[in-house]
């Protein structure tokens, strides 16, 4: 696939999504709204895992510190400034990126994987056994962010339209900024690291500030698809940190493939999409679910980023005889 | 040959020792690399050669011992922090990025000279002082006809001066190559030999090699190394009539001409 089919190919799919709220239905719009979230959640751990080469079994952690933050920061009988809220969730999901990566990224491949999971899995005690959280119940979100800037209001998050349209340019802004970001000399060291980080160092470079830099922002770009989240939704609990939405997160990595944006946004879709569909046919979706990821990891390594390529040679295979 | 009339030491080793548990691998192996020469590291399977290349380019910390770049003792310095003082290396097993063009190694060689990792929004291929470095390092180190290659398809004699590119892209004063012929045919083995005489007018090599014919073709001095310990040091000519290293290493007189 060339440069400008795959560039028209994004923006169809672009438009296709712009076009739900047109559907005027809700159940539709939040649920695409909601797959977005997850996609933003995708692209941040695909920084780690694809670009990187840095398996967090953990990443939930950041998204479920900025969702909590969001509710805690907000006044419990009027709406907090999005201005104020969503910087400062952001901020300390990096910041806790920022101290556990100090710990995690001294250790290398499945001791990364298992301390990145012991210390989400710490962040997920102190939210449910602490008065901080609210228990397992989780807190709600009475008054979502007000964008109001001086009095002037330019977009309302109650309003379901504006909700959507505010995860969906956020959504472009994160996949523009990432995108930039492996094209900078930063990046360029990160995709280095991922091939052979001993070769890196070998030709000076202080891998562990850059894999550093990779976890802080991938942590900060993780809370704030947590802040849009619990905006969302309206509540948080602490399931968002639990195990289970670290390894969901990782399997939309590997379904959409690694180490591709776009083909992790289109994971985030057919993740979801899948628990949708198989959860109305059967309550034990979830076997479905890992039949599908299975088929993917043997028969699709390159996940759905992988099939343009493979329709490709196809064609170019039967044009051949 | 060597210009000895002005020696500068660039990188010295002095009685450096290391063990693995109760295995000696190296003991008291001092080594002394000036600016134009070649110096190889000798010596069969299992000699401690790499042991010894590895605790100089900080791969490996000695147990004892001390290291010397330019005066300075480097003993303490992480492999990225001797890479910064001066110190390049390649290794025995080929080892590039083999999915980026010959370009794109080189040229993130040459940008481990100006670190800045938090400008995440210029763009790499915009800095141009490091393709401009690339470009002449690649030239140099005669692969001009390949930089836009994936280097994953290169011979492996190309790869070879690839890594050499990378090591001199990293303004590399000394340049510690693991057998840089290795595996290689004749005629990559004699330009590969062509661009290590080039190179050393102006830098410090030290080599580990095994070739015989190539070793005297470009050695200026060599360090036969037999179970961890230093057999001989001296020039060519020396230690091809020692009679200790023939007896060590070389075995018959025949296994010069193989």
């Amino acid at each position: 696939m060339n440069a400008q089919t795959s560039f028209i190919l994004k923006l169809v799919a672009l438009a296709v999504i712009a076009c739900v709220p047109l559907s005027g239905e809700s159940f539709y719009i939040e649920l695409v709204g909601k797959v977005l979230v997850m996609a933003i959640f995708a692209m941040s751990l695909d920084l780690l895992v694809g670009f990187t080469g840095l398996v967090s079994f953990g990443h939930a952690a950041y998204f479920g510190i900025a969702a909590y933050a969001v509710a805690i920061l907000s006044p419990q009988y009027e709406a907090a400034s999005l201005w104020y809220v969503l910087p400062a969730s952001i901020g300390l999901a990096a910041l806790a990126a920022f101290v556990i990566g100090l710990f995690v990224l001294r250790t290398k491949g499945i001791y990364f994987i298992m301390v990145t999971l012991a210390f989400a899995q710490m962040a997920y005690f102190i939210f449910h056994d602490t008065p901080l959280g609210g228990g397992s119940d989780g807190t709600y979100l009475n008054n979502k962010p007000s964008s109001a800037i001086f009095g002037w209001e330019p977009f309302d998050l109650n309003n379901e339209i504006h909700m959507f349209y505010f995860i969906l340019v956020t959504l472009i802004v994160v996949y523009l900024f990432l995108a930039r970001v492996l094209q900078s000399p930063f990046g360029r060291v990160l995709v280095g690291i991922k091939s052979n980080e001993h070769r890196m160092q070998s030709l000076g470079y202080f891998t562990f500030r850059y894999k550093l830099g990779a976890f802080t922002l991938a942590g900060g770009l993780g809370g704030l698809a947590g802040f849009l989240y619990a905006t969302l939704f309206g509540f948080v609990t602490p399931e968002l940190l639990s195990w289970h939405e670290s390894g969901n997160v990782l399997l939309m990595v590997i379904l959409g493939g690694m180490g591709n944006l776009a083909g992790v946004i289109a994971g985030a879709f057919a993740f979801e999409l899948m628990r949708e569909v198989f959860a109305d046919i059967t309550k034990y979706w979830q076997l479905l679910m890992g039949g599908v990821i299975v088929a993917v990891v043997l028969f699709l390594p390159g996940g759905l980023a992988g099939i343009p390529g493979r329709i490709k040679r196809a064609m170019h295979g039967g044009e051949s005889k | 040959m060597s210009q000895t009339n002005n020696k500068e030491v660039l990188l010295q080793a002095d009685k450096l020792t290391r063990r693995f548990g109760g295995l000696v691998a190296n003991q008291d192996i001092s080594v002394t690399l000036e600016r134009g020469m070649i110096h190889v590291l000798l010596g069969p399977n299992g000699a401690g050669k790499s042991t010894c290349i590895n605790m100089l380019s900080g791969d490996l910390p000695p147990s004892e011992g001390k290291i010397h770049f330019m005066g300075e003792d480097i003993t303490r310095l992480t492999a990225a922090q001797r890479s910064q003082v001066g110190i390049g290396r390649s290794y025995q097993r080929t080892n590039i990025f083999p999915q980026f063009s010959v370009l794109e190694n080189v040229r993130l060689a040459a940008q481990s000279r100006r670190q800045d990792p938090w400008r995440i929004f210029s763009k790499a291929m915009e800095a141009k002082w490091a393709l401009e470095k690339a470009r002449a390092c690649i030239d140099e180190a005669g692969l001009g006809k390949r930089v836009d290659w994936v280097s994953g398809v290169l011979s492996h004699g190309e790869q070879r001066q690839l890594e050499v590119a990378m090591v001199l892209a990293t303004d590399a004063q000394v340049l510690l190559l693991d057998e840089p012929l290795a595996g290689m045919g004749s005629e990559e083995s004699a330009s590969m030999v062509e661009v290590l005489k080039r190179l050393r007018q102006t830098r410090g090599i030290l080599l580990v090699e095994h070739d015989m014919d190539a070793v005297f073709a470009v050695a200026d001095m060599i360090t036969v190394m037999v179970n961890g310990q230093l057999l001989e040091c001296g020039p060519p000519a020396q230690i091809k009539a020692s009679v200790a290293v023939q007896q060590a290493y070389l075995g018959t007189e025949e296994s010069f001409h193989v």
